[in-house]
């Protein structure tokens, strides 16, 4: 269990994690959603004690991660795959981890066999691609057999295998009663492990539920018409309570109206349809709406400032 | 790797009792160990050390020797060790490498998610730096030594290791390229990068060292005591100076000064290590 009390940390003048809240239950996988920057890394680091709170605390099961007596049994974190002495094996790096803590050698082997580089243990790990180096973070995290485990962005960069591989990993982890806390900045990525979502957006919490709330308060069904009287239809659906927006391509949308019954009120008004379709908005739709206000760096449109929006 | 997408959690559980796997001092010593004979660099910077100082100690001895006799405050001893002048760069390299380059590679944030105890980490990485430092200088030392003996013996220019205050110098010089390291070893965690460490380093060991010579000879008679290498170098040596040279502390005291450093480098940089953010 991971819990967060009023947890801030301010790098000079930019407050990286404000007032955080928060608990993560074991036996589930924990999302923790953010745009860039919203301070997702920064919290994991906290919460491992590689940076001091400004204010507040966060404990795993009930003491900071600086008084732990067994660290790697207690948590597996893979923040940051390059975070590896490139001149040293992927034996000898797992080997020296594994002796702070007093856990035997051959649990070296077990962890490379099962991460599938035991072919590539005994050389050196700046030669690793992307995909070898992340296997290796992982082999590191679960050297210990933890109770705990936190991937920072595990799937970033991987190849479509990679991430399935990552994605069956923390299920598994799971099934077997661990606490995963996996961030992302990919609502989708979530919408495919998650069982549980914590949302930031610039240090603050926005949202903490389950991922079927998150889902049913943000997923809005939305229905999509064609027709050569929008005008009508627009006024016939108004007049019904739902709402309507012009989709730019000559079709309108209708929120709040189920396909049926906009297809009833056009047919008992004689409006013609040239298409009637439901369109669900996705959760990354969704998440991008919830985190509008705060993303940090929006990303500039030269030609088009007003597609910028607001910059932060 | 294909073989790995399916099923990888089968496994993942350790055959061990949950009490198992504590952090203690021994497993971080074994820990840090491991990582400083697992890199290349540690390996070249002990030979680079060796070759130069032996290697430095012989050319001295042997032009020693071929130039002819020598007044009385020759000391062979000395001059055989004259090597030392550059290893205590090298050993400094290794010192300040050993550990900036966990920041330069982003290790120290695994070494502390592994192992969060900062003070016993740092304190485990020391001991086992100082204890390779030491053993490889002796080494290194008594091999300058005897290198340089042999070689000034046919002339009658050599001393033996018996010899009054020889046995002292020659485990005195190995002291000292340890004491450069651990002074090496304080910079680069204060620092925590690999560049500036070691530009601090020569800094406060050659550098001032040789801007010291600048200074009016009346400053130099208060001042050199307290310079590092200076002071260091002291414990290496077999014979008094002449009359009427810069005044020292004695061997024992001298190494003290040099070791005071050390002290005050590695002791401000574990408070810091302790405090920061990694």
């Amino acid at each position: 269990m991971i819990e967060a009390e009023g947890l801030s940390k301010r790098y000079g003048d930019t407050l990286a994690v404000d007032n955080l809240t928060f608990s993560v239950a074991p036996g589930k996988i924990t999302g923790f959603l953010g745009p860039n920057g919203a301070g997702k890394t920064t919290t994991m680091r906290l919460i491992l004690g590689l940076d001091r709170p400004t204010a507040g605390r966060v404990t795993i099961d009930g003491k900071t991660f600086d008084h732990a007596d067994q660290p790697m049994r207690r948590v597996g974190a893979l923040l940051d795959a390059k975070a590896v002495h490139g001149g040293r094996s992927a034996y000898n790096h797992l080997l020296c981890l594994a002796q702070s803590n007093n856990l035997p050698r051959r649990r070296v082997d077990e962890v490379l066999g099962l991460v599938g580089l035991d072919e590539v243990a005994r050389k050196r790990s700046k030669g690793f691609s992307l995909g070898m180096g992340q296997r290796l973070g992982i082999a590191a995290a679960l050297l210990g057999d933890p109770q705990i485990l936190m991937f920072d962005e595990p799937v970033n960069g991987l190849d479509p295998e990679g991430i399935l591989w990552i994605r069956n990993l923390m299920k598994a982890l799971a099934a077997e009663g661990r606490t995963v806390f996996v961030s992302s900045h990919l609502m989708s990525e979530m919408e495919n492990t998650a069982d549980h979502l914590l949302v930031i957006g610039r240090g603050k919490l926005i949202a903490n539920c389950t991922i079927e709330e998150f889902i049913a308060t943000n997923s809005q069904q939305t229905v999509r018409v064609r027709t050569p009287q929008p005008d009508l239809l627009a006024k016939l659906v108004t007049t019904a309570g739902a709402g309507v927006r012009e989709a730019g391509d000559g079709s309108i949308v209708i929120t709040g109206l189920d396909p049926d019954q906009v297809g009833d009120l056009a047919y008992d008004n004689q409006v013609r349809l040239h298409e009637l379709s439901p369109v669900h908005a996705s959760l990354e739709q969704a998440f991008m709406e919830l985190t509008a206000g705060s993303v940090q760096f929006h990303a500039g449109v030269p030609e088009q400032p007003a597609l910028a929006g607001e910059v932060a | 790797m294909a073989s790995t997408i399916v099923g990888p959690a089968a496994g993942v559980a350790l055959d061990l009792p949950r009490s198992a796997g504590r952090v203690t001092f021994a497993g971080a010593l074994r820990s840090e160990f491991t990582k400083i004979r697992s890199v290349r660099s540690t390996y070249w910077a002990l030979l680079a050390m060796f070759v130069v100082v032996v290697g430095f100690g012989a050319l001295a001895s042997w032009g020693a020797a071929s130039h002819g006799p020598h007044g009385p405050y020759f000391d062979p001893t000395q001059q055989s060790l004259a090597g030392l002048y550059i290893g205590q760069l090298i050993i400094g390299v290794l010192g300040v490498l050993v550990i900036s380059s966990e920041y330069s590679t982003g290790m120290i944030r695994t070494t502390l998610m592994t192992n969060p105890h900062r003070g016993m980490m740092i304190a485990a990485k020391g001991v086992v730096f100082t204890v390779v430092a030491l053993v490889t200088s002796l080494i290194t030392s008594f091999t300058a030594f005897f290198l340089g003996q042999a070689l000034m013996s046919s002339h009658h220019m050599s001393t033996t290791i018996g010899s009054p205050n020889v046995l002292r110098a020659v485990i005195g010089g190995a002291l000292f390229l340890t004491a450069c390291g651990v002074l090496a070893f304080g910079l680069g965690l204060l620092i925590r990068h690999s560049a500036g460490g070691i530009g601090a380093m020569v800094g406060l060991l050659f550098v001032v060292t040789i801007l010291i010579n600048f200074l009016p000879q009346g400053w130099q008679d208060h001042v050199d005591k307290w310079i590092p290498a200076l002071a260091g170098g002291q414990v290496w040596m077999a014979v008094a100076q002449p009359p009427g040279s810069t005044p020292m502390f004695g061997p024992w005291p001298s190494f003290a000064v040099l070791c005071g450093y050390a002290a005050i480098a590695v002791a401000a940089a574990v408070i810091l290590f302790r405090r920061r953010d990694a």
